[in-house]
């Protein structure tokens, strides 16, 4: 129990990206927010990234998620770009997880390259949140 | 005025004891959760209103349709000389997909034709472009050359139809491609009729689909205002677009200040580039969102008619009734939409459809009921259309011009409206005016936190969105979406590869760069250039990189 509130004062360092041409960032901007006011340390991409700029974002700022957010179509390309180029460049650790508009036929994919959450509009901030807390728990903080 | 002040003091005690009876002793209190009574604005509302809340009104502030201050609509007939225009926007994949659903909706009845385009072409890169891969007539068509425009009118005669291009950073590109099309067709220039969007000014705000910095874009509708007044008398060069606001997240009373904002700021440049209002004003026109809150909707459209108005001829003197008159467009929201039980989607549109017309809007289009979660099918559009004949020709609302006008509601709601946006033309001022405030993001921050009061106020409970956070059901409902595959990307590249083989490479660069030199020189007019090269087969990347080359990129403002 002691253990697990000193790990919710430690800060979650999160990214939030959109990687392509998606100027929609109505999205990111309101959960940036979010991840804010949750107690998170929150980094804005700003808009039109590519999927490289995003990862190189990730390492230079050393955090521990990246959130990705497209709602153009374009995430079958862009997200396994993003995860692709972190690994390469020796950010395999980095939790990345993402959402927008994405079929439910594309969600195998993702899931199986280790983006997750997925979340769709009408997605509750707390689920979000909860699930990237959850995520970075056991995987960055091994708890 | 309306009432006498005798007559008001009446109606005053008698909802004194009205209200009395109504929360007193004997009457019923109010039960249940403490809810807040306020507009999607957040404008408190009271339980009633009478003629006390609008004593003030004088009638020649709502007037006649047709006649100012255009309260009441802006034709002296409305819908009973013709109905709205059913425009319905659409595009993707290849041009041949867009050319087939096109025709499709010109079958059903549609009268007006409205295209969509993919991101690459909305940013100025040409399919082949790396940043372009993957997004390819994803949603909306792909265009990188005049040919792409030539099979999407293939067999639509330019002179029949009225076509509105939802396009903005290169909205002079598709224009002159627009022009080439009607060349082939043997269609003269002056005879095309349509909108580009070109709304630049919302790009920064809320849209964020720029390519230079603000300056620039700005100089090249300066452009286009000139080259068309004299060359295409009946494009129309700016839809002045509140709709991608109001998505980004603002409230309604931001939506109708900072889209009037704009407007104003365009009728400057105008100023600016040595046109008079009444030659350019009339070619103005604008675009509205219609969403959830339906009064408050419908007072939005009914102020924006009447600011318009007012500014245009108290601030810059304008007696000419066509340059007063605001024409709009209007598209329900999609950001109303839910991904879950989308059906009743179908039933949001039509109430959203409905507040348009009751604000008397010129156009609409109505979203498909599966827009949450793709591109819509064909089904999901026909019944989108339907909604709109449904209400056109079974409700008997058109019968009436302004049939909610005179509502002790709705008038109060509408002065509320107006009063709101003079408050936003203020701070606009002081945050530096309107560039100054873009450049800042002080507006793009004002839209961010609304949107996260909007979001807060869902997530709360505070704010009801059914089938989400009322009434969900576990599990999912799939239904049959669009579906997109990789082919147009492939047949685009192949296209424009073809395209460049073909064409006569000295007079494609000869035409570029007298192009680029227009560009350099702030006092060309760069659109006849850029027509010549559209029309030599010069790619739509191959335009806008001059611009790149020329400007550079716009750096964003911190958001956070």
């Amino acid at each position: 129990m002691a253990k697990k509130s000193a790990a919710i004062q430690k800060k979650i360092r999160i990214l939030v990206a959109k990687p392509g041409l998606d100027g929609h960032d109505r999205g990111v901007l309101v959960l940036a927010r979010a991840f804010r006011d949750a107690g998170m340390e929150v980094i804005y991409s700003g808009l039109l990234p590519s999927p490289e700029q995003v990862a190189q974002m990730a390492m230079d700022e050393d955090v521990d998620v990246v959130a990705l957010s497209l709602l153009n179509g374009a995430h079958m390309t862009a997200f396994p770009k993003v995860k692709k180029m972190l690994d390469k460049m020796g950010g395999k650790a980095i939790v990345v997880v993402g959402g927008g508009i994405i079929p439910e036929e594309d969600k195998p994919k993702l899931l199986k390259l280790g983006i997750t959450g997925l979340y769709g509009p009408g997605s509750s901030f707390e689920e979000i949140i909860e699930h990237v807390r959850g995520r970075v728990r056991k995987e960055r903080w091994k708890e | 005025m309306l009432y006498d002040r005798k007559a008001i003091e009446g109606v005053r005690r008698g909802l004194k004891q009205w209200e009395q009876s109504a929360t007193g002793a004997g009457g019923e209190k109010p039960t249940g959760a403490k809810r807040d009574f306020q507009t999607a604005s957040g404008i408190p509302l009271k339980p009633l209103y009478t003629p006390a809340d609008v004593f003030n009104a004088d009638y020649s502030d709502q007037g006649f349709p047709g006649v100012y201050p255009f309260l009441r609509g802006v034709h002296p007939s409305m819908y009973r000389g013709r109905p709205w225009t059913m425009r319905m926007f659409s595009g993707f994949g290849s041009p041949e997909d867009t050319n087939k659903r096109l025709k499709l909706l010109l079958e059903h009845g549609e009268t007006g034709l409205s295209v969509a385009f993919d991101m690459p072409t909305l940013y100025g890169y040409d399919c082949d472009h790396a940043r372009a891969h993957g997004e390819v007539g994803r949603c909306g068509v792909n265009v990188s050359s005049l040919k792409d425009m030539e099979v999407i009118f293939d067999g639509i005669p330019l002179d029949k139809v009225s076509t509105s291009m939802t396009i903005n950073a290169p909205a002079t590109v598709l224009t002159c491609m627009y022009a080439g099309v009607a060349k082939k067709q043997g269609v003269p220039m002056s005879e095309l009729r349509g909108t580009v969007q070109a709304d630049m000014l919302k790009e920064y705000i809320a849209q964020k689909e720029w390519v230079y910095p603000p300056e620039a874009h700005l100089r090249l509708v300066r452009d286009l205002m000139v080259f068309s007044t004299k060359e295409m008398p009946m494009w129309n060069y700016i839809s002045i677009s509140g709709y991608h606001i109001r998505e980004a997240g603002s409230s309604a009373a931001q939506e109708l200040a900072f889209t009037l904002a704009d407007g104003f700021g365009y009728v400057e440049l105008g100023l600016e580039a040595g046109l008079k209002v009444e030659q350019f004003a009339p070619r103005l026109s604008f675009f509205f969102n219609s969403t959830m809150d339906f009064f408050e909707e419908i007072a939005k459209f009914r102020a924006a008619r009447r600011i318009w108005a007012k500014v245009l001829s108290e601030k810059y003197g304008v007696k000419d009734k066509r340059s007063l008159l605001m024409r709009f467009h209007t598209q329900t929201s999609g950001a109303s939409l839910t991904w879950q039980q989308p059906l009743n989607n179908v039933v949001r549109t039509a109430i959203e459809a409905l507040a348009a017309v009751l604000g008397g809007t010129q156009s609409l289009h109505t979203n498909s009921y599966d827009e949450a979660w793709a591109l819509p099918t064909e089904q999901a559009v026909e019944v989108a259309l339907r909604t709109q004949q449904i209400i056109a020709e079974e409700t008997g609302v058109p019968n009436v011009i302004d049939p909610l006008g005179g509502s002790y509601y709705v008038e109060w709601l509408t002065e509320q409206m107006e009063e709101e946006a003079y408050k936003y033309f203020d701070r606009i001022e002081s945050a530096g005016g309107l560039l100054k405030g873009i450049k800042s993001g002080y507006l793009q921050r004002e839209i961010a936190e609304n949107s996260y009061r909007l979001s807060k106020r869902v997530e709360e409970g505070r704010d009801s969105v059914v089938g989400v956070n009322k009434y969900a059901k576990p599990g999912k409902e799939p239904i049959e979406t669009l579906k997109i595959n990789f082919k147009a990307q492939r047949s685009q590249i192949r296209r424009l590869a073809a395209v460049k083989r073909e064409r006569n490479q000295a007079k494609v660069k000869a035409a570029l760069s007298k192009m680029g030199r227009a560009f350099e020189n702030e006092n060309a007019n760069s659109i006849y250039p850029m027509l010549e090269a559209v029309t030599q087969y010069a790619t739509l990347g191959e335009i806008v990189d001059e611009g790149r080359r020329v400007w550079g990129a716009f750096k964003e403002p911190m958001l956070l």
